[in-house]
Order: structure tokens, then C-alpha cells, then sequence
């Protein structure tokens, strides 16, 4: 019995590291490849581990080649820090405000606009493309960080709203009440019995909306000009042209990889829940 | 209730109002003040210190070695004539400009053009920008610079419309060259093909030999309707190729049907990991003797020369099969767009690309020869003095994949396309009746 | 749930609570116009484009009807679309559940270093697919195999399995193959999307992982010893009792995956382009390349549009179905 039982577990072990493997064996490529030299790229030796380790292809991706007019993607990575920013803040605030009215504030008609406007979160934003670029262009905003902003606010509403409108939900009605017997308005109510349960909501949803965006390709690609161009178009564009050296390539991939890794490493269980909270309603 | 809702929706817009002026502001703290300049778009996409600052902005697919290098000397001509000028390289990778085409269009449709970009003298010059009003006639440069007399007439025509000049052809390429490793043919006691015969003999040998006799490229969508329109200029001979564009020639035709049989079995002699593979690599397994021969247009010269190799001893090359005599032209120009952000800028970029100095600068190292005709052919190697000579004295016919026969509705995507999804399926029925129909619809009966 | 909305209505007649009804509505208003005019109004525009006559780059709006439409269903390109499409969202879909599945009830054991290996399945999901997409290329990169293999060709070369080798993403093979007289394009499985298939699945299956876990986590101890007490074996409580309690979440894996799956365009990008031939090509991609260079917009929003209905055909079923459930 106990022989049987232990076989199990080993094999259970044994199933869960080989896929262990699977998940981490892209990234070990990437690492094996990016503190490689110039000198020791070959596809003979891609899987092997560099010796000696170099920094020579993160100073690359970062900094291209300025004698020959070509860019890394050192700007196009700032722009993504210009971008992400403000966009994640404001859509923090919007979806916290929503989510606040469409749980504790219900009224006629409430629960059909929150049906449509968690339809957007699911259209294919190809659908949307062509009159954005042209209405973007009309109030100027064409081709600039803030015009990105404004778009990843705009399309970030429906999921940010659901997260805190289901967090919200989980506030009891009693504390609003009181309140209001209190004598507490609207915004009274939000911000001194809302506001204070919220720090766990607005960390989910800021680690969402900062990785959504920080990954977007759609209209990072369409929306930007070469100034407002940012991190995954560059590496992309990077993948095209001039580097076919794929360690400049693997720098390039984990460079832009970064930030998001690290917000998951240091962040991953809110991160999760983000994802279970976007997965699933009520 | 209807005053109220009024309320409410005013309420509204001053929200979003400050919402918009919120995204903005810790977004680009310097875009915000008023835009004082005549493009408020442009404005808008230079976040910069007061007043503009002193940009160029140079809008090309040229990030391959060689190409990105003769840019680069374009480049240093202009600084060493406009020192306090930045230079913005706004490249976007990409073979034959695919990827870099829709971003250009995105921008000039959005209103934010660059101050000016490399365009295929032609139709996707005329078709796409100057018909449709999105460009500046440069007519006014040519007088002053004394430019009408110093490029061939032929060239001119090309970006002519209604009697003005839309733009400065830089360089003029040839699209049908067959490269080939000179080791690997004297080791097999093989003579370059001149014909589709000879090719197919000296394939046959090579593959019986254990080398893919031909380097295809199909990553960057434009390498196989490459190979497509070198075969009909061979096959066709260039009155026939001509007649492709003109509508005298039918794509159903018999003619264009037995080329493309010639074409499908040449295919049959491609590396399988095509798709994959980009011109430049597809030029790679030629120098590194993975493959014997490939079918491209003479920038691979620049890619060949500026990883080491000498043409004429370890790459050599001759027309590709059966279009001796025939040369097809593959031109880049720049324009002038309506509403550049730094118009003076622009037009003394324009002045550096026309100029003879800056000519004889970029050519050498993109692998071309000079659009103007008093070059000094000294400047060149023995490949583009060969070219020089063929230029002055062979058919000169537009390729359609690089922009001057066909405009993009159809050279752009159906016939990349249908090209792509030959190689694959061989329907030859399929191909020669969506090339008739798109062609049709998009340039006959204009 | 539906004791929230008596809230405001109490004290409805009095003019202080109707400004307070008034206040919530205008706090939510900018989002609602924002929504109304980005995503409803946008799509109204593009399916008005998709009926329109432009198809060069100056806009012209002469209405044609449902011509784009009946050109884009005649398109081999667009044919092989959305064949893709469906392979692609069948594959990837059942890979994801089925994966996630197992390691959620793999990690549900009371594993040592669970943290450690569920933070390891999941973080590909915090990546962009254009960074997965560039790490994926090379893996799949065939080489000159087997002389000069590459990527995985050149690890099964090195394990003695050479016999496995094969073009990955550059193979153009449909399998089986058989092409109906009213289609342009062959059935049914094109093998490089298989390839691509397998990179989407180790980006998002960890997600899936994590949802089945949730879920397992949350069906209460007793209900399982209750049945183990009455004799059920361990995968009779999996079937009768784990399975159907777990279906709420297949169907919410679903729905994610699903539009993920329909909307996928960052990936084919970075990976293939939508090559060779159109063995790996998407609506998403087609319609870039069919507006952004070939400037016909009305056949790109009509291919758009096409996009929109198959994800509505999923999602708003399901938005519906949960809409009902709350009133």
C-alpha cells in the first residue's frame, strides 16, 4: 500500500516537473542566448549555455547601431514607461468610480450598461481600428503617447470596472448604508468606506492594466509614429531588419520581458487574481 | 426631463474633457501648449521644446546592411550641409518595405507625415500619393537645382503627373539578377544559366550533387512574386512583360501560362524552409554556400559586399534566365508631402538626394547605381559598371512587386498573395485567372 | 444581489436623494460615452465602411450593399482564414483545458514547492505575445535539416531522434488534404499551425491551470469525504462530484480562450506572417495587410466585421445568460 502510494507521488512529481520543463526551457533559451558574444552565436551552439557571459547584446538591443542610423529599443522601452503610467492611473480611477456606482449605486437600466460596456472588452479591436485612427487624428492626438493613452483608458474601461464593480460587491451593503444614515454623500461614502477596502482592488487592477498595455502589439503598432513608438513594435520591427543576430534579438525579447516578469515575480499573487478576476464574473 | 438630461450630458462632456486634458498631461507635459504652427498634427507628434525643434524626419525601410549604411552617408552629407539639424531615422524593417508601407499609410491617412519618404518612383508613387493629393509638386527644385537634364528622361516620366515632378528618384536597381557561388559551380564543372534550359540542366546537377540549387526567400511576402516577375520577363521577353501592364498581354494567355509553368518547376528547386527565410538570409545560403543560386534583385549586391564578399570572385552573377537584354527597373525616390512638419528641412533633404555628391555617396554602399547619368563610374565596382553599361543601352521595363508597374491594390497584395499560395497549391488556373480579375478591377481600364 | 438597487429609491421623492440618483449617473457618464462612441459607434462606422465603395486610399462612400463580403468569401486567403481560425480555436482551446486540467489536479495533491510551480506554469502569461512569438520563431526555426538543423531540430538531433525532424512552422502540408469543389482552399489541419498552436497554449494554459485550481479549491472537503465514506474510488468523485462542479469554469475558460483565440494577430506576427502560403494566416492579419497596404478599407472592415460577429457569436450568449441571472 504504501509502496503503490509513493509510486504515485513520484509520478505525479515527475509529470508536473517535465511540464515545469516545457514553461521554462523557452526562457532558458532566451537567457542561454542573450549573455552570449557576437563571436559565439551559431545555431550549432544555440542551446548551450554562454561561456563567457556577455552584456554585449543587451547594449545593442538597447542602443542599436547610432553609426548607422539604426535604433534599439532603449526609446521605444521609455515610451512604454510614458505610455503605462498615466494610462494605468487614470484607468485605476475611472473603473473604481464605475465599479463603485454599478455595485452601490444601482439604478434603472444599471445592470444592461454593464452588459454593453463588458461587450468591449471582448470585440476585436480590428473593428474598431479604422475609425479610431481617423478620430484620433481629428482631435489631434494621432501619433502621440497620449493618443495611446487615451486608447488603452478607453478599451481598458469594461475590464477595469468589472474587477472593482465584483470587488465592490464583496463590500457589505450595511457599511454603505450606515453611512448614508450618517448622513454621508456619494463621494463621502467613496471615499471613507469604499477607498480604504480598495488598496487590495486598485493593486489588481493596476497589475492588469500595466501588463495589458505594456504588451499591447494592435495599437501600439497602428497609433505611433517613430517618436511614440513602443517597446513591442520596436523589438518586432528589431526581429525584421538588421539584427538577424538572434542574441541581440533574445536581449531584445527579455529587455521588453522585463518589467511585466518583474511585476509578476514580485506581485504574482495579486497578479492571479487580476487574471481569475478578468476570467470571471460575479 | 429634457433640460435635465441636457444638464447631465454638458455635465458629461466636461468630464471628458478633463479626462482628455488629464491623459495628456503627464503624458507629454510639453505637448500641451498651443500648437502655433500650420500642422497642429505634426506639432503634436514632435513632443518637443518650444517653438519645434530642428528635426528631420527620414521615413525608409532601409535597415539592412549596405542599405542602412548608403543612408547613413546620405545622412552625413546632410550634416556636414545643416549641422544644427537632428536627424530622426524612422525606419520600420521588413524586405521590400511590406510592414513599412502600413505604417506610412496609417501616418499620412492620420495626418502625420513624415517630412519625407522613400517611395518606388511609379505607380506607388502617383496611384497612391500624388492622385490622391497627398503630395507637393517638386518641379520648383528641379529648375533650380538644373536637375531636368542630369536623369534620364525615362526615369522622369515616372514620377511625372499632369506635367509636375512629384518626387527624387536616389538610385535605380536592377530587379533581375541570378547570384550565384562561384566555388560551388567550378567544384561541379557547371557554367552560370543563361536560359531556362541551361537552369534547369545546371539544377538538375546540383540537386543530384546534395545542394539546393535555388535560395528562395518568402518571409518578407515579396520574394516569390520576385522570382514570379523575373520569369515572366524571361519568358515574356519585354514587349510581352510590357504587354502584362499595358492590357495587351492577358494573364490567361497562353504565353503567361507556359511561363508559369517554367516557373512552377522552378520552385520544385527551392530550399523547403522558405517561408521562414528572408531575402537577406535567402542571399546568406549563397555566400555561405548552403544553397548555389538565387534569384534577386542587385541590393543583395549590397548585402554580399558588406559581409566580406567580392562579386565577380566568390558570388557571380548574370541576368536571370532568358531576360539578357532586359532590365528591370526598380527605383527609390523621395517626395515631398503636403504638410510636412519641416518643409525647409525636407526640400534641402531633397537637394542632398538629387545632388551628384550625394548620389555617387549612397549608391556604392546601397548596391544601386545613380538615377542621375554624370556619376563617375569610378566610384563603382565591376558589378554596377556592368549594370551602368546594361541600363544604358537594354529594355528598360517597371517591376510590378517594387512598385512602378502596378499600384499597391494590386502589386501589394494579390499578387504577393496569389504568388504565395502558389508555391504551395501549383494551381496554375487559380493564379492566372485571380491575376486577371484583380488586374481588372484595379489597373486595366483606367 | 438585488437588494443593492432598493438603496437609492428609498427616500425617492425627496429632491436631496433625487440629485443623488442624478450624481452616480454622471460620475458613470464618461465612461458610458466613451464606450458608446469608441466601441459602439466605431463599430457602426466600420460596418458602415465594410458596405461602401473604399477601396483606394481616398475615402469614398458609395454604398455597394454586401459586395466586400461576397469578394472577401470568394478570397482563397480569406477561405484559409477562417479554416485557420477554426483549427486554431479547436486546438488551442481543448490543449489549454486539458493541460490546465491536469496540472491543477496534479498541483491539488498537496505538492511540495506548489508555489514555486504554479508561479513557473503561469508566468508565460505575463509576456507579450510578440515577445513569445520572437522566442517561439527560433525554437520552431527548422534550418537546413537534418545537414544543418536548428531550434528544436537540432536538440532532436542531439537526443539520436533525427527521424522526428521536420519544417515545424515552414511546413506547408494541409492535412488530410482534400480540397471540396466550392472551396479554393484544401481541409483541414495545416501542420505549421500546429507549431503555433502549441506556443499559444504554453502562453495561456497556465491560466487555465490557475482557474481549474481555483475552482478545486472551492468544492468543499465534505462533499468529497462524504463519498469517499460511502465507498465512491478516488475517480468516481473525480467524474460524479470534481467534473460537474468544475463546468461553470470550463465554460468561463472557454470564453476566454475563445476570443483570444479569434482575435489572434500579435502572434502570427511575430512568428510567421501568416506563412507559408497562408498556412498560418489570420483574419486579424489579413485585414492589417489588406488596408494598411492594399488601402481597401471596405474589404478590411468588412473582414473586421466578420471578426466582431464570430466573437459575438461566442461571447454574447454568455454576457446574456449572466445578465438574466442577476435581474
Amino acid at each position: 500500500m504504501i509502496r503503490r502510494l509513493t509510486l504515485t507521488r513520484a509520478l505525479v512529481y515527475g509529470v508536473l516537473l517535465a511540464f515545469a520543463i516545457y514553461y521554462l526551457f523557452p526562457l532558458y533559451l532566451v537567457f542561454a542566448t542573450s549573455f552570449k558574444r557576437f563571436a559565439d552565436v551559431s545555431l550549432s551552439t544555440m542551446w548551450d549555455w554562454p561561456s563567457p557571459i556577455s552584456l554585449e547584446s543587451f547594449a545593442q538591443a538597447w542602443n542599436g547601431r547610432p553609426e548607422a542610423n539604426i535604433r534599439g529599443i532603449g526609446d521605444g522601452f521609455l515610451n512604454s514607461v510614458r505610455m503605462v503610467v498615466p494610462a494605468t492611473v487614470i484607468s485605476c480611477i475611472l473603473g473604481s468610480l464605475n465599479g463603485y456606482v454599478l455595485s452601490k449605486w444601482r439604478f434603472r437600466g444599471s445592470e444592461t450598461l454593464f452588459t454593453l460596456i463588458l461587450f468591449g472588452m471582448f470585440i476585436p479591436y480590428q473593428s474598431i481600428l479604422i475609425p479610431l485612427v481617423r478620430f484620433l487624428q481629428s482631435i489631434q492626438l494621432y501619433a502621440t503617447i497620449s493618443g495611446l493613452v487615451l486608447v488603452h483608458v478607453v478599451y481598458g474601461i469594461p475590464i477595469t470596472t468589472l474587477i472593482f464593480r465584483n470587488y465592490y460587491a464583496g463590500v457589505p451593503n450595511e457599511l454603505v448604508e450606515a453611512a448614508r444614515i450618517d448622513g454621508a454623500n456619494f463621494f463621502r461614502i467613496y471615499r471613507s468606506v469604499l477607498l480604504p477596502l480598495s488598496i487590495p482592488g486598485f493593486v489588481v487592477v493596476a497589475i492588469w492594466q500595466f501588463t495589458q498595455i505594456w504588451n499591447e502589439y494592435l495599437f501600439a503598432v497602428v497609433i505611433s509614429s517613430t517618436r511614440a513608438q513602443p517597446a513591442t513594435v520596436a523589438l518586432q520591427n528589431m526581429g525584421g531588419g538588421q539584427f538577424t543576430e538572434y542574441n541581440v534579438q533574445m536581449a531584445g525579447a527579455l529587455i521588453v520581458a522585463a518589467p511585466t516578469l518583474l511585476v509578476y515575480v514580485l506581485l504574482g499573487r495579486y497578479f492571479l487574481r487580476g487574471l481569475l478576476a478578468g476570467a470571471m464574473k460575479g | 426631463m429634457t433640460r435635465e438630461r441636457r444638464s447631465i450630458l454638458l455635465a458629461v462632456a466636461l468630464v471628458l474633457v478633463l479626462v482628455l486634458a488629464a491623459c495628456q498631461a503627464p503624458a507629454a507635459p510639453q505637448a500641451s501648449q498651443p500648437a502655433q504652427e500650420e500642422q497642429p498634427a505634426a506639432e503634436e507628434a514632435q513632443p518637443a521644446e518650444e517653438g519645434g525643434e530642428n528635426v528631420l524626419e527620414i521615413f525608409s525601410w532601409w535597415t539592412n546592411p549596405g542599405e542602412a549604411d548608403g543612408l547613413a552617408a546620405l545622412f552625413e552629407i546632410y550634416r556636414q550641409r545643416h549641422p544644427d539639424v537632428e536627424i530622426i531615422n524612422a525606419t520600420v524593417a521588413g524586405g521590400a518595405g511590406t510592414d513599412a508601407k502600413a505604417v506610412l499609410k496609417t501616418r499620412m491617412l492620420g495626418g502625420d507625415p513624415p517630412d519625407s519618404f522613400q517611395v518606388h518612383g511609379g505607380q506607388e508613387l502617383l496611384a497612391n500619393w500624388v492622385v490622391t493629393d497627398y503630395m507637393e509638386p517638386i518641379t520648383f527644385l528641379y529648375e533650380e537645382e538644373g536637375w531636368l537634364d542630369k536623369f534620364p528622361q525615362a526615369l522622369l516620366d515616372m514620377v511625372t503627373y499632369e506635367g509636375e515632378l512629384y518626387s527624387v528618384i536616389v538610385n535605380v536597381h536592377r530587379g533581375n539578377v541570378l547570384w550565384y557561388n562561384t566555388a560551388i559551380f567550378q567544384e561541379n564543372g557547371l557554367e552560370p544559366p543563361r536560359t531556362f534550359d541551361d537552369f534547369f540542366q545546371v539544377a538538375e546537377a546540383l540537386q543530384a550533387a546534395g545542394i539546393t540549387p535555388l535560395a528562395m526567400g518568402g518571409k518578407d511576402r515579396f520574394e516569390v512574386a520576385h522570382l514570379y516577375e523575373d520569369v515572366l520577363l524571361g519568358a515574356l521577353g519585354p514587349d510581352g512583360y510590357q504587354g502584362l501592364w499595358d492590357g495587351s498581354v492577358a494573364w490567361t494567355s497562353d504565353e503567361v501560362r507556359a511561363a508559369t509553368e517554367l516557373f512552377s518547376r522552378m520552385l520544385d528547386y527551392t530550399n523547403p524552409d522558405y517561408s521562414a527565410v528572408s531575402w537577406a538570409e535567402a542571399a546568406g545560403m549563397v555566400a555561405d554556400g548552403k544553397a548555389a543560386m538565387n534569384i534577386m534583385g542587385d541590393w543583395a549586391a549590397g548585402y554580399f559586399i558588406n559581409t566580406g564578399r567580392t562579386l565577380g570572385e566568390e558570388i557571380g552573377y548574370v541576368p536571370s534566365p532568358g531576360s539578357e537584354g532586359s532590365f528591370m527597373v526598380v527605383n527609390d525616390s523621395f517626395g515631398l508631402p503636403k504638410g510636412a512638419p519641416h518643409r525647409e528641412n525636407a526640400i534641402n533633404w531633397l537637394r542632398v538626394v538629387g545632388s551628384r555628391e550625394g548620389q555617387e555617396a549612397f549608391n556604392p554602399k546601397k548596391g544601386s547605381i545613380c538615377a542621375r547619368i554624370d556619376c563617375d563610374p569610378d566610384v563603382f565596382g565591376a558589378y554596377h559598371q556592368f549594370s551602368m553599361d546594361d541600363f544604358a543601352s537594354n529594355a528598360l521595363v517597371p517591376s510590378a512587386v517594387h512598385g512602378s508597374a502596378a499600384p499597391d491594390a494590386f502589386a501589394a497584395t494579390v499578387l504577393l498573395d496569389a504568388t504565395l499560395n502558389f508555391v504551395v497549391d501549383r494551381d496554375i488556373d487559380l493564379l492566372l485567372e485571380t491575376l486577371q480579375q484583380a488586374a481588372e478591377e484595379t489597373y486595366l481600364g483606367q | 444581489m438585488a437588494r443593492t438597487t432598493a438603496l437609492p429609491r428609498i427616500r425617492a421623492a425627496s429632491r436631496r436623494w433625487d440629485w443623488e440618483r442624478i450624481i452616480p449617473i454622471l460620475m458613470i457618464s464618461p465612461s458610458i460615452i466613451a464606450i458608446a462612441i469608441f466601441v459602439y459607434g466605431f463599430i457602426g462606422w466600420t460596418g458602415y465602411v465594410s458596405m461602401t465603395k473604399w477601396n483606394t486610399l481616398l475615402p469614398d462612400y458609395t454604398w455597394v450593399g454586401l459586395e466586400n463580403y461576397r469578394r472577401i468569401f470568394q478570397d482563397v486567403r480569406f477561405q484559409a482564414d477562417i479554416r485557420n481560425t477554426v483549427v486554431f480555436t479547436v486546438v488551442f482551446i481543448a490543449g489549454c483545458l486539458a493541460l490546465g486540467l491536469t496540472l491543477a489536479i496534479l498541483l491539488d495533491q498537496r505538492i511540495r514547492g506548489e508555489n514555486t510551480l504554479r508561479s513557473i506554469y503561469l508566468f508565460p502569461m505575463a509576456l507579450s505575445l510578440i515577445v513569445t512569438g520572437t522566442i517561439w520563431r527560433w525554437i520552431f526555426f527548422p534550418g537546413n535539416y537534418p545537414a544543418d538543423p536548428s531550434g528544436i531540430n537540432l536538440i532532436l538531433a542531439k537526443v539520436g531522434l533525427e527521424g522526428l525532424q521536420w519544417g515545424w512552422i515552414t511546413d506547408p502540408t494541409i492535412w488530410p488534404g482534400s480540397r471540396p469543389e466550392w472551396l479554393k482552399v484544401k481541409l483541414l489541419v495545416p501542420l505549421a499551425l500546429l507549431p503555433m498552436t502549441l506556443a499559444a497554449i504554453w502562453q495561456m494554459s497556465g491560466f487555465t491551470m490557475a482557474m481549474y485550481l481555483a475552482g478545486l479549491r472551492g468544492i468543499p472537503d465534505e462533499l468529497k469525504e462524504a463519498a469517499r465514506v460511502d465507498g465512491a474510488s478516488e475517480w468516481q468523485i473525480f467524474r460524479l462530484i470534481e467534473l460537474p462542479l468544475l463546468r461553470p469554469i470550463t465554460l468561463s475558460a472557454v470564453i476566454i480562450l475563445g476570443h483570444f483565440s479569434l482575435k489572434v494577430f500579435d502572434l502570427v506576427m511575430a512568428m510567421t506572417g501568416g506563412g507559408p502560403a497562408f498556412a498560418t494566416d489570420m483574419p486579424g492579419v489579413n485585414m492589417y495587410y489588406t488596408v494598411f497596404q492594399g488601402n481597401a478599407f471596405a474589404k478590411g472592415s468588412a473582414i473586421a466585421m466578420i471578426m466582431l460577429i464570430l466573437v459575438a457569436l461566442l461571447i454574447v450568449p454568455y454576457l446574456y445568460s449572466n445578465r438574466q441571472e442577476e435581474m
